[in-house]
């Protein structure tokens, strides 16, 4: 099982969560009807103590090694250093301002592509979105630090690209439109499948 | 009795009957209800900004939305949710342990400085649009180009105040604690610092363990203070690093003022953020998770009136608490690309999911310590507990699943962790345990006031949580959509989930006028104002007879 991309991570943890959510609030109701009843309750399960916690410590370090097994840019990403990127675009943001590598970035499906960010005054963030406005992928661009990521796009689409992180009131024009979205910045091109949209 | 004489009198409260300790911890209360209310307000007219409502045009002017956007957490943790969980401890420490508040005095000042320094801080939003958020990523909050001086240096000293009021709250209740007078009389600081670190419970349990004897069969400090003790650690770190960052904002600010501007560069900005979560974070992840469990565990023995199940696992889990905490705030920085990976490893995501075992025990063990007392009867602060216990099930598993590098690529800054996860931590799951203390302790605080209406305490509840689940879900989908948490939208992006979130933040909002409005008629007006005047009774104690204080203190 691998997830391709944002979408379907998303779906996937939408889902997951829900059916989790459901589960514990119904625990919760089950506990609060029966502790007021006066007849002795059946229990639907007996989870000895120690179960219970190794449930949680699976719980809480299975959620890492199957997210790492099932989502490609984690490994990717941890070893950017040793990767060749295929292609590297550098940014650079002044006063909320891009200084762009081009008007529009075209790549290829199956690219490892490098995004180098470098901000000169404030803390940002570099987010791509599609058109449908949901996140493809996004980082955080500090002062003074390298701000990198390698990124392999594994459906068409064109992506919008805007600062992820608060850097002040002066992102937006005074009616609240953000000053920092570049739309359809990039294009990726060659895939089979679509994925602008869900 | 009519409305009207209901609404000045109240049910049966006496103002006069209260002592010094009872009136002190109500100033606190009242004032963290009208923080509440103020928050509840600013968090609504964001929701309906991002729900392209039609009000006034300058909520939707980037510095006025941004200036509520820093205020409402200042005002939500520190002037409404500090308030009042430092005065429910100010009175559960004396009431617990037997003995007197160490200062009356000082406990007035805390509530005082906090309501100030949260006014300042209001102000200078309000007034100078200042706003570099509350995570005050440097060097935004010394940006005068974007933002006004003055108003900054308001702001920080508002901070400040709130800081040092934070300080006053933990000398208090540390010099409460290491008083040798009462049923502590003959301990040394040594065995009062075991029992509040929990390591007689580790070391209990290790016993048991190897065969040996307990090492305490009756612990110095009863397991709710050895919660306290022990969350107040991280509330007092925590207030250092944020009258640090103050401080600097503060020295930056001055020289801008003074036209020798310092170069804001000499301070690297990653490592800035580095001391600020860590600091920020022992709010989360330290002083709120710790002080919620040692909370759940009190209400649990109270309302069973029974021992707590597995009390030594939960004295040692409390120990292993205070490591967690100070180990986890890499999960902030997940997606900082300058951030070592071990750091964000071991920091970010494998320590941090050990807070799904330290909460979810605490979870287990309240739920254990009542299922074991069946038949109970169902009041309102079994219910509150209940749904505190839903709201932190469903916050800690959606923090658990974004502190990961590949699920935080596509999850930072967006607003599934600020709505599926704060808000719900805090308006279900902590509010709702402190509605729940609120309803143990109302009885004791206001000598049996009568509630004036348990139909409102039942509207307020059920409309207080499914409104606070139902605006954090609405909330948190439009962030798995993609809707960013510090963005303004203005084109109505994700209009039908925030507008089914401004439903559900309106149900919030109802709940805490009926809560309000239930308060003041069980207390009436005069009541109220009556809580704010001096106590003929100087007693900073309760349940204690004077003598025995008289004498434990020879």
């Amino acid at each position: 099982m691998t997830f391709k991309s944002s979408l379907e991570l998303l779906a996937f943890h939408n889902v997951a969560y829900s059916i989790y959510a459901f589960i514990i609030i119904s625990i919760i109701a089950w506990f609060g009807y029966n502790l007021t009843r006066k007849e002795k309750v059946k229990s639907v399960v007996r989870i000895p103590f120690y179960t219970y916690i190794a449930f949680l410590v699976a719980g809480g370090v299975g959620h890492h090694i199957f997210t790492y097994n099932t989502i490609p840019w984690v490994s990717q990403d941890i070893t950017r250093d040793e990767i060749k990127p295929d292609a590297t675009y550098n940014f650079e943001i002044t006063k909320h301002k891009w200084k762009l590598p081009a008007k529009q970035i075209v790549i290829q499906c199956g690219q490892k592509v490098l995004f180098n960010v470098k901000s000169n005054d404030l803390v940002y963030g570099f987010g791509l979105f599609r058109q449908d406005g949901s996140m493809v992928m996004q980082m955080q661009v500090n002062p003074g630090s390298k701000n990198d990521i390698l990124w392999t796009f594994l459906h068409n689409g064109e992506f919008d690209l805007t600062s992820t992180e608060y850097a002040g009131p002066h992102q937006y024009d005074e009616n609240g439109n953000d000053l920092m979205r570049v739309k359809k910045l990039i294009k990726v091109i060659g895939c089979k499948e679509d994925g602008g949209n869900k | 009795m009519s409305l009207v004489k209901n609404l000045i009198n109240g049910t049966n409260f006496d103002h006069k009957s209260l002592n010094a300790l009872q009136k002190v911890t109500l100033r606190a209360v009242v004032m963290s209800f009208l923080f509440f209310g103020l928050v509840a307000i600013e968090g609504m007219i964001m929701r309906l900004v991002q729900a392209h409502a039609p009000i006034p045009n300058q909520f939707y002017h980037p510095e006025h939305y941004f200036s509520i956007m820093t205020v409402h957490p200042i005002v939500g943790i520190f002037g409404s949710t500090y308030q009042l969980v430092f005065a429910a401890f100010m009175f559960l420490v004396p009431f617990l342990t037997k003995k007197p508040l160490y200062s009356v005095k000082l406990a007035n000042y805390v509530w005082l400085l906090i309501t100030i320094g949260t006014a300042l801080a209001w102000l200078s939003a309000f007034f100078t649009h200042y706003a570099p958020l509350y995570t005050l990523y440097w060097p935004l909050p010394a940006d005068t180009e974007q933002f006004n001086l003055i108003g900054g240096i308001v702001f920080i000293i508002g901070v400040a105040l709130i800081m040092i009021g934070t300080l006053g709250f933990i000398y208090n209740i540390y010099a409460t604690i290491f008083a040798r007078v009462g049923v502590h009389k003959d301990k040394t600081t040594k065995e009062l610092l075991i029992s509040g670190f929990g390591i007689d419970g580790m070391l209990n349990l290790w016993n048991k363990l190897v065969g040996k004897q307990p090492y305490s069969k009756e612990p110095a400090l009863a397991l709710p203070v050895v919660a306290i003790f022990r969350g107040t650690v991280d509330t007092f770190l925590d207030a250092i690093v944020i009258l640090g960052a103050g401080i600097l904002v503060l020295i930056y600010l001055i020289f801008d003022a003074s036209g020798h501007s310092l170069n804001v560069a000499s301070i690297d900005a990653l490592l800035y953020k580095n001391f600020f979560w860590w600091g920020l974070d022992l709010v989360a992840d330290g002083l709120v998770l710790i002080y919620v469990a040692g909370s759940w565990y009190l209400l649990a023995t109270l309302i069973t009136g029974q021992k707590l199940f597995m009390e030594n696992v939960a004295r040692a889990a409390l120990m292993l608490e205070l490591l967690v905490s100070w180990m986890v705030w890499s999960h902030h920085l997940l997606g900082d690309q300058g951030q070592p990976e071990m750091m964000k490893l071991i920091s970010g995501e494998m320590v941090t999911a050990f807070e799904l075992l330290t909460q979810g025990l605490a979870l287990f063990i309240t739920l254990v310590t009542l299922w074991k007392a069946r038949p109970l009867k169902m009041t309102m602060e079994l219910k509150y507990l209940l749904g505190g216990l839903v709201g932190f099930g469903l916050a800690i598993p959606a923090a658990i699943i974004q502190a990961d590098m590949g699920m935080n690529r596509v999850l930072h800054n967006t607003q599934w962790i600020i709505m599926a996860h704060v808000h719900i931590a805090l308006i279900v799951g902590l509010y709702m345990t402190l509605y729940s203390a609120l309803y143990v302790l109302w009885p004791i605080v206001t000598n049996n006031t009568k509630m004036f209406s348990s139909k409102l305490s039942n509207a307020h509840f059920w409309l207080y949580l499914i409104g606070g689940v139902g605006m954090g879900a609405f909330g948190g989908m439009a962030g798995l959509d993609g809707m960013l948490r510090r963005h303004l939208y203005v084109h109505g992006e994700f209009n039908t989930y925030m507008v089914l979130a401004a439903i559900c933040g309106s149900m919030v909002l109802i709940a805490w006028v009926i809560f309000l409005f239930n308060i003041v008629m069980s207390i009436g007006i005069k009541g109220l104002i009556g809580i704010f005047l001096p106590a003929e009774d100087k007693s900073a104690s309760y349940g204690i007879e004077p003598e025995s204080v008289a004498q434990n203190h020879k």
